[in-house]
């Protein structure tokens, strides 16, 4: 779905993916936390959590799969928090990120500094 | 190039071992060459997605439409792999002031930011700036810079009212090697405010 398509998205067909809710744990998920799938899709699961569940099959971020999808963040949140909930996906949280405002620590930093070296 | 659905697109899957996501965000106003940026340094062709947020009006909790205005935010995003482990995420984010509602609820946790100006339009900038002194983000601002340039670089820093701490640098965001310098520019400078800081403590 292009960006376009989404701009012309009927809210409701969005309050019809996520079954209207929103969601409490939604905020543990970040951006750049990465998304795999536990197993395959099943017949008869909601469309969007089969191709969550194809597209995680390698670690994927959570931003990518909103790209993916063509679907808003806070909306992809939603659908991946019902996924986690029965545990056909598991989440791998950022780790080095700093928290809050704090600095992002030195070896952490020197990694990020090897890794962009080596680009 | 490749004319496949975005299905079926050739997409670079992460390591099995990718665990651990990292963030810098490019901040500059439209047209500054932010998506351009992300493109010359991402292992994957740049990505769209976008955020909505509602604010509901006070007093309203019939659930109607009536009384919430929706704030959407539409950014661009590449990545690099920096290890087996570790994938640092790289945003193209613009410096509207609508977008600095989305700021914590996107890009907390991110390393720093690089704020990406043109030099005919200074001012889009000022706000971009104050707004991440505000929520404490370290960051640097770079310079796109294709031909002559029509001002030093210490007049840019004048013209932005920039701390003599924070790095100034030129780069042409069209090209890998000086975007690269970008985000070691950056990184550097994260580094030494963090060094420092553990030195005070």
């Amino acid at each position: 779905m292009s960006r376009e398509d989404l701009h012309r998205e009927d809210p409701d067909r969005l309050y019809t993916v996520t079954g209207g809710r929103s969601r409490a744990n939604e905020s543990a998920l970040d951006l750049v936390t990465l998304i795999v799938s536990e197993g395959d899709p099943v017949p008869g699961m909601q469309s969007e959590h089969v191709k969550i569940l194809r597209l995680c099959r390698h670690p994927t971020a959570m931003v990518e799969v909103a790209s993916e999808l063509g679907l808003p963040v806070s909306v992809v949140k939603i659908l991946l928090c019902d996924l986690l909930d029965t545990g056909r996906v598991t989440a791998r949280h950022p780790s080095s990120a700093p928290v809050d405002t704090d600095l992002p620590d030195l070896e952490t930093l020197k990694q990020v500094l090897v890794g962009l070296k080596k680009l | 190039m490749d004319s496949r659905s975005s299905d079926q697109d050739v997409r670079t899957p992460l390591p099995s071992t990718a665990r651990d996501g990292l963030k810098i965000v490019i901040v500059g106003g439209f047209g500054v060459g932010k998506t351009t940026m992300v493109g010359s340094v991402s292992e994957i062709r740049p990505l769209s997605t976008e955020e909505t947020m509602t604010q509901a009006g006070v007093g309203i909790d019939d659930g109607a439409s009536h009384g919430k205005t929706t704030t959407t935010v539409a950014f661009d995003f590449g990545r690099i792999s920096l290890n087996e482990h570790m994938v640092l995420y790289l945003f193209g984010a613009p410096g509207q002031e609508r977008f600095w509602f989305l700021w914590d609820r996107l890009f907390a946790g991110t390393l720093g930011a690089v704020v990406l100006v043109d030099t005919d339009r200074l001012a889009d900038s000022w706000y971009s700036i104050d707004r991440l002194e505000h929520h404490g983000t370290p960051f640097i601002v770079a310079r796109n810079n294709f031909g002559e340039p029509k001002h030093s670089l210490d007049q840019v820093r004048q013209a932005l009212d920039l701390a003599a701490d924070v790095p100034l640098i030129d780069c042409d965001a069209r090209r890998r090697d000086s975007a690269k310098d970008v985000l070691l520019t950056l990184v550097d400078h994260l580094f030494a405010l963090s060094s420092a800081r553990e030195t005070a403590s």
